[in-house]
């Protein structure tokens, strides 16, 4: 009776080591995949490049002024649509950013229970529209709305595209720095009020700086999302590929051209086909430099409290 | 001294009420910002319901999309939503469990690990386009599945791995230590420990972020636009390597139009589009807050 006991433990004991090695590599390999998926996009990025790089030189593209790449004469020149999500970037960001960090402040420093209640969520709501509704919104919401402005806008131009990108990043905005106003300790809030300063004093000047890594992080991770944003600038900022800073006018993203190149009926090979790679590269770089920079900027400027 | 108090210096009370007058200004331009994403949002939803109400009927729902704007309707584009949608979840969230498992209960604290961690988060920040360049080029061209429903659900898997990863993994972090030490002093392994412990506690809040994951992705229109909108599509996919339009292209193609009546199609299709995601998000929500109450 001893015996087989021991002997059935033995052989469960084997069977139970078995699965555990079996679970635990299969979970690794799960875990794995999220490495592969980033060696994939920077693969398929470099890989389908080379083609166009043979044929337009590194610096024409980086440094030349004009991008005409679906109709002859031909020209891979990037700063264009370099410019044009510039513009909506910039754009957006000053819309967003003092908005979304008064927002914020208000928030954290000011607001009942109850407000934050009605607010918090309708931010979260913000955040969850997808974008195509925003560039839906942009093209029949508010270009009409600046039309009763001004007459000359056109039906596509950045500044509709630019305040629904703000929209869509207003509430990144917010709530990152809600996070980080409110992760400063108390103490240095009733220090302020200890030496007779206001309300605003001690937000302004004592809250806000010294949760000023978070903030910025914040603003740099607003900045990526708005350079990656593709629906809305798609629908809503046309495709005309131009140096220009008038927001009134139509203009390209390097996302809306990446769009237009993977939806339209341009030949599989030809150098149009892989300038989407290049642009999608170069895309591909500034928001992993943004996002690095965001996390950095945390790492190294958080003040710590304890 | 008392006197002195009653009477301050008038510089002094004129700077405090000055100094009190800004600090109120500021108060107010703060508060009313907040209360504008409010309007947004409002002027946003009234804009689409008044322009697209008229447009959702039944038929609208079991129509195949057409040139005619009165006979077309999103069933097809429904349809592949849930095709997508459903083939993304099947793929997507064992993947992402089990990565966060590996991650939270197994990996020891070494560079390879640490390398994982820091991959998954920058990938959360990559652009939705980007995933898109990928499922174009890698599902659809390198491995020939062609514009179809299981290329369309590879893309959104990698695009909502590192959401549900991040997310399960704040879930399992959130179960306490002593139910581990329990399992294990009764002497359970890992394998019992992990699956017959953690994981049940650890669920609603992985059920959460999946959901919240997976209506993110039913939103998702650029990776999905890339990979599916090559072909023309009427009829409603009957399997996973059927080509499929989705409810999010089908808004992009009805927007693009210029005809009117399209607008208001379009508008027809994002009512559709947010009703469902809303029912998906208030199901999450449902979940958290049940959770909520049972742990406190």
């Amino acid at each position: 009776m001893a015996e087989t006991a021991t002997f059935s433990l033995g052989k469960s004991k084997k069977r139970s080591r078995w699965i555990e090695e079996a679970t635990r590599s299969g979970f690794f390999l799960c875990a794995l995949a999220s490495v592969l998926t980033t060696f994939g996009i920077v693969f398929v990025l470099i890989r389908e490049a080379i083609p166009f790089f043979q044929v337009v030189p590194l610096t024409d593209f980086l440094f030349g002024t004009r991008w005409n790449a679906l109709i002859e004469p031909r020209s891979f020149g990037v700063i264009p649509l370099l410019m044009g999500t510039m513009i909506i970037v910039i754009g957006s960001g000053l819309i967003a950013i003092p908005i979304g960090l008064a927002s914020a402040i208000y928030l954290s420093e000011f607001a009942s229970d109850r407000t934050r209640k009605i607010v918090k969520p309708v931010l979260e709501i913000l955040a969850g529209i997808p974008t195509v509704v925003y560039g839906y919104f942009a093209l029949t919401g508010i270009t009409p709305l600046l039309k009763l402005i001004n007459d000359d806008i056109s039906v596509f131009n950045a500044l509709s595209a630019s305040i629904v990108v703000a929209v869509m990043i207003l509430p990144m905005v917010a709530s990152l720095c809600d996070d980080a106003l409110k992760a400063v300790p108390r103490a240095l809030r009733e220090g302020g009020f200890a030496l007779g300063s206001t309300k605003t004093e001690v937000s302004l000047k004592v809250v806000v700086p010294a949760a000023l890594s978070g903030i910025v992080a914040s603003f740099v991770l607003a900045f990526s999302r708005a350079i990656g944003e593709t629906m809305a600038v798609t629908l809503a900022a046309g495709a005309t590929p131009k140096l220009t800073m008038n927001p009134l006018e139509s203009i390209q993203t390097m996302t809306a051209y990446i769009v237009q190149v993977a939806t339209g009926d341009i030949e599989h090979g030809s150098v149009s086909y892989y300038s989407l790679y290049a642009v999608g590269g170069m895309l591909f770089l500034i928001t992993l430099g943004a996002n690095l920079l965001s996390h950095r900027i945390l790492k190294k400027y958080r003040e710590q409290y304890e | 001294m008392s006197t002195s108090q009653a009477t301050p210096p008038s510089e002094f009370n004129s700077a405090l009420e000055r100094r009190r007058f800004t600090s109120s200004l500021f108060k107010n331009c703060c508060a009313f910002l907040s209360w504008l994403c409010i309007g947004i949002l409002g002027f946003l939803l009234v804009h689409i319901f008044s322009a697209g109400w008229e447009w959702v009927s039944f038929d609208f729902l079991k129509n195949p999309p057409s040139r005619m704007p009165h006979k077309a309707g999103l069933f097809s584009a429904f349809m592949g939503t849930i095709w997508i949608i459903v083939t993304t979840a099947c793929i997507a969230i064992p993947m992402g469990v089990c990565s966060a498992l590996y991650l939270e209960e197994y990996a020891r604290k070494n560079r390879l690990n640490t390398f994982i961690e820091i991959n998954i988060a920058n990938l959360a920040g990559v652009p939705s386009i980007v995933y898109g360049i990928l499922g174009l080029t890698l599902f659809v061209r390198f491995l020939k599945f062609g514009p179809s429903v299981l290329a369309g659900a590879l893309t959104l898997t990698l695009l909502i791995l590192p959401v549900i990863i991040i997310a399960s993994r704040e879930a399992i972090k959130a179960v306490p230590p002593s139910i581990r030490l329990s399992a294990y002093a009764l002497g359970a392994t890992q394998f019992q420990t992990v699956f017959h412990h953690v994981l049940p506690a650890a669920l609603p809040g992985i059920m959460t972020g999946v959901i919240l994951a997976l209506s993110r992705a039913i939103g998702e229109t650029a990776p999905i636009l890339m990979v599916g909108a090559v072909a023309y599509v009427r009829k409603a996919p009957s399997g996973i390597l059927d080509g499929f339009t989705a409810l999010p292209i089908q808004i992009y193609n009805w927007a693009r139009e210029a005809k009117p009546e399209f607008e208001g199609l379009a508008a027809g299709g994002i009512i559709v589009l947010l009703v469902l995601l809303f029912t998906m998000n208030s199901i999450a929500i449902l979940i958290r807050n049940k959770t909520q109450k049972a742990q406190s």
